[in-house]
């Protein structure tokens, strides 16, 4: 019983290279580039551009949290119970939306 | 009865954690969720005042846009240097660690500077709380803009300050104090950093009484906790800086 309480947390015991860091900063510099790019040509409407740069910071967020906050590195039940919370948490927060677009579409009544 | 009940004084007596690390690092991931609802409810704020107003002020020039991407690869990179950091940590090169924990520091200083000069820039167009000059009947923007990238700021900042009690201990305590005084006596009395500036006081104060109250080397895992709330303040500039500022740029 000891042993296993006393067992290093799996983040410890992974072996790391600083490879794929580098590579991670890389992909999340040519993203922001495509960002700056795409908004500095308008290459969409204003509603379709914040979808778009929102899909974009999620990539780049998805991956800061799995390669830099080490999440990808953590046990099954902890990336889990953090990622499903904090998805289903934010994720109500879209109803505001509905009267975000009532309002664009409709005016204010 | 009592005999049976669980021995608090040996080692490894209670259950193993539900999630195979340990209780600091737990507690910092459950910060960063509240943190993380704070912000997600600013941006989701901003973003629906973004969505139901059509003509939405969009000042953010080239000059804007381009400190903005500067300041974003300013924390990217203080990422980088953060995550090499605990590498360093964790192989226990305690030399390596403050080096760049340092770095870290630096890059995060820069984007703190970087965005005090846009905010004055901003201020001195006309922009305020509840009105700026390019959209008379949209007054929400400055209160909007303020508040997420203030609040933003005010996470830096601390992050910093982390990073320096982390790094360096007590040493740390006259930097922060120098940087407050000089900070204080060379912003004009008018500049609204002239007042901000005292934050770094009270977080002078509130990293006295840490050191003071438990005062170690910070090990491997301090500074893998102080480098998950610093990428934390990364991520969220992540959403902050496409939502603010690329969405109301100014396209000549």
């Amino acid at each position: 019983m000891h042993d296993v309480a006393l067992k290093p947390p799996v983040a410890a015991v992974h072996e790391e290279s600083r490879t794929p860091y580098y590579f991670v900063w890389v992909a999340l510099l040519v993203l922001t580039g495509i960002e700056v790019v795409l908004t500095y040509n308008q290459v969409f409407a204003p509603v379709r551009m914040l979808e778009v740069l929102m899909g974009l910071s999620v990539i780049k967020s998805a991956m800061i949290i799995a390669y830099f906050m080490h999440l990808k590195f953590e046990i099954a039940s902890m990336k889990w119970v953090l990622m499903v919370s904090l998805v289903v948490c934010l994720t109500l927060m879209f109803v505001f939306f509905a009267d975000a677009f009532r309002i664009i579409h409709l005016g204010v009544r | 009865m009592a005999d049976v009940a669980v021995q608090h004084s040996v080692a490894g007596a209670y259950e193993p954690s539900l999630f195979g690390t340990y209780s600091k690092k737990i507690g910092m991931w459950l910060f960063l969720l509240s943190d993380s609802l704070t912000f997600g409810a600013l941006l989701f704020a901003y973003s629906y005042g973004r969505i139901s107003t059509p003509n939405w002020p969009t000042p953010f020039g080239k000059a804007s846009i381009v400190n903005a991407t500067i300041m974003t690869v300013c924390l990217l990179s203080s990422s980088l240097t953060m995550v090499l950091g605990v590498l360093a940590s964790k192989k226990g090169d305690h030399k390596a660690t403050v080096r760049w924990l340092l770095a870290t520091m630096f890059f995060g200083a820069l984007f703190v500077v970087l965005h005090a000069k846009e905010w004055n820039g901003l201020i001195h167009e006309g922009l305020r709380p509840f009105s700026n000059p390019w959209a008379k009947n949209v007054p929400q923007f400055g209160g909007t803009f303020f508040t997420l990238t203030g609040m933003h700021m005010l996470h830096v900042t601390i992050g910093v300050c982390y990073l320096g009690v982390v790094a360096l201990r007590k040493k740390w305590l006259p930097i922060l104090l120098g940087i407050w005084l000089l900070g204080w006596l060379l912003t004009p009395a008018t500049n609204v950093f002239h007042l901000g500036i005292h934050v770094l006081l009270l977080v002078a104060v509130v990293s006295a009484v840490i050191l003071v109250l438990k005062p170690k080397v910070y090990d491997a895992h301090d500074v893998e906790i102080a480098g998950l709330y610093w990428h934390f303040v990364d991520l969220v500039w992540m959403f902050i800086f496409p939502l603010v500022y690329l969405m109301s740029t100014k396209v000549v």
